[in-house]
């Protein structure tokens, strides 16, 4: 061949590498945020009727997990003896707005740490109790208990320097394809809230109501929970309860959504 | 499961004569006895299969609840003040399930 | 027959569900293979109200048209009555068209009532029709129906 087919056929060849790069880049460019004006909670895409269960505490359902709580949060436990309330007092003060800054960067475990992780430390290193396992009756109602306290408040994640890596790798988590159907999260709750999928609408996905008292589950369940319950349905493997990387998309999800109001226990569908 | 909690909202004070409203909202799995697990085997029916209200000792509202009734039993019924007194709600079920809760009310 | 007859006349099912003729013939005939989820209703209906014919009105039952979730759905009941000691409701029934079984719920009221409004919340498996049926303290019994359009949740989760 001539040295000038040549020098043509690299350029083709390049301007097909160049394309093809391009795709590329343009399947793996984060998906654009929501601007923070257009937050809309998950009640906002309810029906009235299961607004309404949200809104009265003598119908919600979650309410019955509060009260579990509270009972749960004035008794003695482990080998220490003593009660949440002998160290904390009265819940309604000292627990004002703690859920809405939760996962909350832990100085000695060096990484973020989600509340019903908080809820344990306390349990194993202040009561001498064992810790209550994930997704159990009484680690959700103390979660709930704690939470409720902060119903009302702007959720206020406090991310520092040390924080922040881990709420990058939230980030990243959020933005990246995985699982069979290749799909991230971004592309749904970022791109296409309040289209519908098979008749459900599709939400922005902040986590300002949890726990939350679930229609799907007829009970009351974590963040962590709906997080697995999701990477199942895009099929994709879910991670563990209390994964790190749970954690990390924890803290990126309600640093998503910091001035948001928290609604816990809120009722979603 | 744990211990039944029940949450129930009834005025703490009324008019005599006054219709008032009353919620019971009580915590149940109401399993339907439909469910199967994952191997196919049939998971029995567990459900509250009564609820009863009494008003100073006599009743005034009943539900007979099948397994359609949702998880979290709720009920929102009515009746009129007469008098003060204490409002009474029983719940019972099958596996010996059973639950009490009142409330007083006083009427002028 | 005219029993047969009187009930199926009284329940307005959705004609596309169940066309009432077909179901007046198949309580009539037993026939096997007639659609049996709906006869189990006009059976359980029959067998709750007995022969007495059932009307229509005085009876509003409230459910949403299409379901957040059918595993919890606000349903309530109102009943046009002076609920007096002479002329009141005595219960509520209501059945579920496709559900396993069709009882869903039975309130038992009064005149202590003051007035006849109920609410609970029920599981719907399918779209379906839901029937109240309240049975007055003169013996008569009066129904509405209801079509609801129940989807299931976009995700199947196993979790």
């Amino acid at each position: 061949m001539s040295a000038r087919a040549d020098n043509r056929a690299a350029a083709a060849l390049r301007a097909l590498g160049i394309a093809a790069w391009l795709t590329v880049l343009a399947q793996a460019a984060p998906a654009s945020e929501i601007p923070l004006p257009e937050r809309r909670s998950g009640y906002a895409f309810m029906r009235a009727e299961t607004r309404a269960m949200q809104d009265d505490d003598s119908a919600n359902p979650g309410m019955l997990w509060v009260l579990d709580g509270d009972r749960l949060w004035n008794a003695k436990a482990g080998a220490a003896a003593r009660a949440c309330a002998d160290c904390h007092g009265d819940a309604r003060m000292s627990m004002r707005g703690v859920a809405a800054r939760y996962p909350a960067y832990d100085a000695a475990r060096a990484r973020p740490v989600n509340l019903q992780q908080r809820i344990n430390l306390c349990r194993s290193e202040h009561q001498q109790a064992q810790p209550l396992a994930s997704e159990s009756r009484d680690l959700l109602a103390l979660a709930a208990y704690v939470g409720r306290q902060s119903r009302g408040l702007p959720i206020a994640p406090e991310v520092d320097e040390r924080a922040k890596p881990f709420l990058e790798a939230g980030r990243a988590a959020f933005q990246r394809r995985q699982g069979q159907l290749n799909l991230s999260c971004a592309q749904c709750h970022d791109d296409n809230w309040d289209r519908r999928l098979a008749g459900n609408a599709i939400t922005q996905a902040h986590p300002n109501g949890y726990p939350i008292y679930r229609l799907e589950w007829q009970g009351l369940g974590s963040l962590q929970r709906r997080l697995r319950n999701c990477l199942v349905g895009t099929r994709t493997q879910a991670y563990d309860y209390g994964d790190a990387e749970l954690v990390n998309l924890e803290l990126f999800l309600m640093w998503r959504a910091r001035g948001m109001i928290l609604e816990t226990p809120a009722v979603r569908p | 499961m744990s211990t039944a909690r029940a949450l129930i909202n009834v005025p703490a004070t009324a008019r005599r004569g006054d219709i008032i409203d009353i919620k019971a909202l009580i915590s149940h799995e109401m399993e339907t006895g439909f469910r199967r697990t994952q191997l196919g085997v049939p998971i029995p029916r567990d459900i509250i299969t009564q609820f009863v209200c009494t008003y100073n000792g006599a009743e005034i509202f009943r539900a007979e609840f099948h397994p359609a009734i949702a998880a979290n039993p709720f009920l929102a019924f009515s009746t009129i003040a007469t008098e003060s007194g204490t409002i009474a709600f029983h719940w019972t079920g099958d596996n010996g399930f059973s639950a009490t809760e009142s409330a007083a009310i006083s009427v002028a | 027959m005219r029993a047969a007859g009187g009930i199926v006349a009284g329940i307005a099912l959705d004609s596309a569900t169940q066309p009432v003729a077909a179901a007046e013939a198949a309580i009539t005939r037993a026939a096997p293979g007639a659609r049996p989820a709906v006869l189990s209703m006009l059976e359980a209906i029959q067998r709750t109200v007995g022969g007495t014919s059932i009307n229509k009105g005085r009876v509003k039952l409230e459910l949403p048209p299409l379901v957040e979730n059918g595993n919890t759905v606000g349903l309530a009941v109102r009943v046009d009555s002076p609920m007096t000691p002479a002329d009141h409701v005595k219960a509520i029934h209501v059945f579920s068209e496709k559900n396993p079984q069709p009882y869903v719920v039975t309130f038992r009221l009064g005149p202590r009532a003051g007035r006849a409004s109920v609410a609970t919340r029920v599981r719907l498996a399918d779209t379906q029709t839901v029937v109240a049926i309240c049975e007055m303290s003169d013996g008569s019994f009066w129904s509405d129906s209801v079509n609801v359009v129940v989807t299931l949740a976009a995700c199947t989760e196993e979790l």
